[in-house]
């Protein structure tokens, strides 16, 4: 199967450069570009910033698009942002139920298990047994929201920022959010 | 339970294998040639046989969706993808360089659009989605048909995925997040304090 899907990968891309539908230079680019460039350290330095700056917090709450852009990042599954703030009462968990949504100029290409039948069908019935498939329980008294992406909107989750942390900058904060805390499946 | 357990993965693999690489690079450096939208990709990958589309890898169905697109677009013919060769010249299409290629993943291209109507909806009212079984695409889970929620935030009016999946019109509405309870959804299974939020466009939305 995976053998199969490589030639036939190989063929297809072929036939469109032999046709002249794509140029190498292209494709190279665009993998470059998610495989180094675009990843979730975009997102974890808004993350940082929204713990340090509370003018900056609120303006990623009321426009996340905007408040993203001022710090650089933007474009292709960033386009109408939205900002949730994980609290002790409400955690929040990101989805796409249909297909992959996601916000790729702040947390690049999803994870394979983001994508997968098992995330996408039991996260939004039962999200704290796909929370134990990470190791995390959440404190009691914490309600769970589950965000189905349905739409062009793409989700950031801003996990809450760890007890202790009072006297890191804002470039040892970043490096303290992880991928999937971004997303829901992680707490800090 | 259902399809199992779900398997963490570090930060950073985002391939597991070369041809996944070359598959996203084709799916989006194709879309240069503006032959068709992200819809109609969704839509060429979700209407797969569903027995296909649960027994292939994400991005197998990514390939799949892709051959089908440039077969109904006439850019190649499903003789030369049984073949696995060109067979005739291609058509006259835009291809991407890699500068263009750069540009046009950091490009904001919005899907929202102004409309002359008001919307229906504001924050805190009381909603029921209908149900809808298309033929076609849609973009309104079926879990979440037939169920009475909160409308949580308005987004303004955007592209429509069920028309714009078929065609070049975009057919614009209204869009809203809704809020539902896990027991509205899913009965006595859910936790109680269990909120389940979807994206839906007015048209999917009865006032409730």
């Amino acid at each position: 199967m995976a053998e199969d899907m490589a030639e036939r990968v190989e063929a297809l891309e072929s036939i469109l450069v032999e046709k002249g539908y794509v140029r190498p230079d292209a494709l190279e680019e665009i993998i470059a570009t998610y495989e180094q460039d675009v990843g979730p350290r975009n997102g974890a330095r808004v993350v940082a910033r929204s713990w340090t700056d509370p003018a900056y917090r609120d303006r990623l709450l009321s426009d996340a698009t905007a408040a993203i852009a001022e710090l650089g990042y933007g474009g292709r599954q960033g386009e109408h942002m939205v900002a949730l703030e994980n609290t002790p009462d409400e955690h929040h968990v990101v989805v796409c139920t249909l297909c992959s949504c996601y916000p790729w100029p702040v947390l690049g290409l999803p994870p394979t298990w983001y994508k997968s039948p098992a995330y996408r069908s039991r996260v939004v019935l039962d999200p704290r047994s796909v929370l134990a498939d990470f190791g995390v329980t959440l404190p009691e008294g914490t309600r769970i929201t589950v965000h189905d992406s349905t739409a062009e909107v793409r989700y950031l989750v801003v996990p809450m920022r760890p007890a202790g942390t009072e006297d890191l900058d804002e470039e040892a904060l970043a490096a303290l959010v992880t991928r999937d805390a971004m997303i829901g499946t992680a707490l800090l | 339970m259902g399809f199992g357990r779900v398997v963490p993965e570090p930060e950073g693999e985002y391939f597991h294998a070369d041809w996944e690489r070359r598959a996203l690079a084709l799916t989006l450096a194709i879309a240069a040639a503006g032959r068709w939208n992200i819809d109609m990709s969704r839509h060429a990958r979700e209407s797969l046989p569903p027995a296909e589309y649960l027994g292939s890898s994400y991005y197998a169905i990514w390939v799949k969706g892709l051959e089908r697109l440039l077969v109904a677009a006439g850019l190649v013919g499903a003789d030369e993808l049984e073949q696995r060769r060109v067979l005739r010249p291609g058509e006259p299409v835009r291809a991407w360089t890699a500068d263009d290629a750069a540009a046009a993943m950091a490009a904001v291209v919005p899907y929202d659009r102004p409309v002359d109507t008001p919307a229906r909806f504001a924050a805190g009212d009381a909603v029921r989605t209908r149900v809808l079984h298309p033929t076609g695409h849609t973009r309104l889970p079926r879990y979440a048909r037939g169920k009475a929620g909160v409308v949580e935030r308005v987004h303004g009016a955007h592209v429509l995925p069920d028309a714009r999946a078929h065609g070049p019109d975009e057919r614009p509405q209204w869009l809203y997040t809704v809020r539902f309870t896990g027991r509205e959804l899913w009965g006595d299974a859910a936790a109680p304090d269990l909120g389940v939020t979807i994206e839906a466009w007015e048209g999917y939305l009865d006032p409730a």
